[in-house]
């Protein structure tokens, strides 16, 4: 093994593990009053290995050479293409956490630290190909998260979450266990190559339990119907920035991880699991939309807006064709600028004494006192609801596409349809927000940093996202088939 | 021969021991015979020629395990009469538990002597190389092959680390902690005064 080349494949990894390590030294020497700086810091070390991420997609780097340590990790395009938005969204979820925090004096400079070091969990996460290394990528990213959740500990709600979270990760980690356990049993092996290798001529009845385990760990990961029950309750209780990163950076992360396994270390036996996906699928599209109808509060009703697309991404999963994992990529793409903009929106939402307003009925006469601000939550409901001119809708319509084009019509109408439902809730928060009658509420002002992520999201997925579709698709084309060119 | 003495002598210390971590009537008397049965099961494991994990049996269930569970007697104040009172309440529950064990063991017993498993032996990659004793062997792989997971297991534990001190430490007021470094800096100008009481008059302080 020539080592410059692997330390130079890993260099995203270095940076984040020895910035979390000498920002935690900041941190134990400047104390909290070093947070801001902190999470500058974190945010460029970041930025830095995004840069050095870029180029392993830019070249669509796959086979051979990108594999490490003996087939443990995978460095290709697909695992590039998923880093970038996870830094992206890590990074968004660090910008917005010291106005916050600030505000109800519980800002730590712990805080930056374990998202770097999450963000570290999953990048290894996103580029396993062995189910050690995919185990301990998610534990980094799953211990991180549990404090995350719990970060306000004097808040009851927040330390309800952690807890949740903490109970339900932890068993679904041991699901997950147990299935790999299994699949190592029958397939004497933990790495996907040989997985795949042993599965080529059929599977077992125990290595189709043994998958159906895995299977449900990782919907667990990524909050799928029958596996979602945490998800509102965590993402209610847990402070606003956290929410934002529990949707986006994980989400990304755990699907990448699904992809993976499915369709490389199980890819040889699509249709063991392509039942079970579909049946994740539209129950996720289903509860989540019916979930949602019934719910006060914004971020409870964004928890359940994110099953709902966890669905509609799985779908993509279903056709388990090189065309069905790009929409998904390209559909990623934009869930999370659509979570960004959404969640740094409700963060904006405060009244005159700077605490978080978080009832949808409060949110009535929003468009005449903050114009703009209810013009970008209308438009991040329209996307999210899929409405053709905004960005939203091309996620949607990417995936339905290669649905279609792998052959399954049924579990694309059935799609679009409940898609249907979905709008219902998402449209109307935009009718309280400008036909109901003002609640005579105060607005605050909100933080420069929150106007211009809000501004750049919102931006994105405009339909000046329409732009971008082009190089968005070609990045997603070459992500998806380093993911299937199995060497 | 002196083999055979030897895991007689570790058996029946370990099953001793472990009669006498029910037995015990003190808690604390417990978890110290658990402690034995540990030690004698590592020796056990070394007469197995597993000495990798004899070592983890005392590094980290005596060192550990058994440690934490004796601070959490020592500090929980267990009522033992009480947790006494409920024995004739859950006694039929437990009956069922014994004869569950005890129709396992029979099993056990059975298909023991119907002929054991046939396991095998290692082979290929997974096989442990000649002359080489076995913390040698997971050494040599745990540093090379599995070299970036240990180290990123290495990094799980810090996140718990912080994870726990980040959630439980809070700056306590009004506790009078020991500030040493104040202490050494103190002079004697700010600490005594020179007065002169007048006859008569009293002192004030």
């Amino acid at each position: 093994m020539d080592w410059g080349h692997v330390l130079r494949l890993i260099a995203p990894e270095q940076v984040l593990s020895l910035a979390g390590l000498a920002l935690l030294l900041v941190a134990a020497w400047g104390g909290d009053k070093a947070s801001r700086l902190i999470t500058w810091a974190a945010v460029a070390m970041l930025a830095v290995s995004a840069v050095l991420v870029v180029p392993a997609l830019c070249s669509g780097a796959e086979g051979a050479d990108t594999l490490l340590f003996y087939g443990q990790l995978r460095v290709d395009a697909f695992a590039a293409y998923a880093k970038l938005l996870i830094y992206a969204a890590a990074g968004a979820s660090l910008l917005v956490a010291p106005a916050f925090f600030d505000q109800a004096k519980a800002m730590r400079a712990e805080y930056p630290v374990l998202v770097l070091f999450a963000t570290l969990g999953m990048g290894i996460m996103v580029s396993a190909t062995d189910l050690i290394s995919l185990y301990i990528g998610l534990e980094m990213n799953s211990l991180a998260a549990y404090v995350l959740a719990a970060f306000l500990r004097t808040d009851e709600r927040s330390a309800e979450a952690g807890l949740k979270y903490f109970v339900l990760g932890a068993l679904a980690s041991g699901i997950l266990l147990f299935g790999m356990s299994l699949v190592y049993g029958f397939a004497g092996t933990t790495s996907f190559d040989g997985i795949h290798a042993a599965t080529t001529s059929g599977m077992n009845a125990g290595m189709i339990v043994a998958v159906t385990f895995v299977l449900a760990g990782l919907a667990f990961k990524i909050s799928a119907v029958p596996f979602h029950m945490w998800t509102p309750d965590v993402y209610e209780g847990a402070p606003t920035p956290v929410t934002l990163f529990f949707a986006s950076a994980p989400k990304v992360a755990a699907m990448a991880l699904t992809m993976r396994v499915a369709l490389d270390a199980f890819g040889a036996q699509v249709h063991v699991w392509q039942q079970i996906v579909i049946f994740a699928a539209l129950a996720s599209i289903i509860v989540g939309a019916l979930g949602a109808i019934g719910q006060s509060n914004i971020k409870r009703l964004l928890a359940y807006s994110s099953i709902n697309n966890v669905g509609f991404i799985l779908i993509g999963l279903a056709a388990a064709t090189p065309a069905g994992a790009a929409a998904m990529l390209t559909y990623l793409a934009i869930y999370v600028a659509m979570t960004v903009a959404g969640f740094v929106a409700v963060l904006m939402l405060k009244d005159e004494n700077g605490d978080p307003v978080e009832a949808i009925a409060d949110l009535a006469g929003l468009s005449r006192e903050r114009r703009v601000l209810a013009l970008c939550i209308a438009a991040v409901m329209f996307s999210l609801a899929g409405i053709p001119p905004l960005f939203g809708f091309w996620g949607k319509f990417v995936v339905f596409q290669a649905a279609v084009q792998a052959g399954l019509i049924p579990l694309a109408a059935i799609g679009i349809a409940a898609s249907v439902i979905g709008a219902f809730y998402y449209l109307k928060v935009v009718k309280v927000m400008y036909f109901d009658e003002p609640v005579g509420k105060a607005w605050g002002k909100s933080d420069w940093v929150h106007q211009a992520l809000l501004l750049i999201a919102t931006l994105a997925i405009s339909p000046l996202g329409y732009l971008a579709t082009k190089c968005l698709a070609s990045y997603a084309d070459k992500a998806a088939a380093a993911l299937f060119h199995l060497v | 021969m002196i083999q055979v003495i030897a895991f007689y002598l570790f058996a029946f210390m370990v099953i001793a021991s472990g009669a006498f971590t029910i037995l015990a009537r003190n808690p604390v008397h417990s978890v110290l015979w658990l402690i034995l049965a540990f030690f004698n099961a590592a020796g056990l494991m070394v007469l197995c020629g597993a000495e990798f994990i004899a070592m983890l049996l005392v590094i980290v269930y005596v060192g550990a395990v058994a440690v934490l569970f004796l601070f959490v007697v020592m500090m929980l104040d267990i009522d033992f009469a009480e947790l006494r009172a409920g024995f004739m309440k859950n006694a039929p529950l437990g009956f069922v538990l014994a004869i569950v064990l005890l129709m396992e063991l029979l099993l056990g017993v059975g298909a023991y002597k119907a002929g054991a498993l046939k396991l095998g032996t290692a082979s290929g990659a997974a096989a442990t190389p000649a002359g080489v004793s076995n913390i040698e062997a997971i050494g040599a792989l745990l540093y090379t092959r599995y070299l970036f997971l240990f180290e990123a297991a290495g990094v799980i534990l810090l996140v718990a680390m912080i994870g726990a001190i980040v959630l439980t430490h809070r700056q306590r007021t009004g506790v009078r902690g020991q500030d040493i470094a104040k202490q050494i800096a103190r002079k004697p100008s700010e600490a005594t005064r020179n007065v002169k009481p007048g006859v008569g008059e009293g002192v004030q302080l």
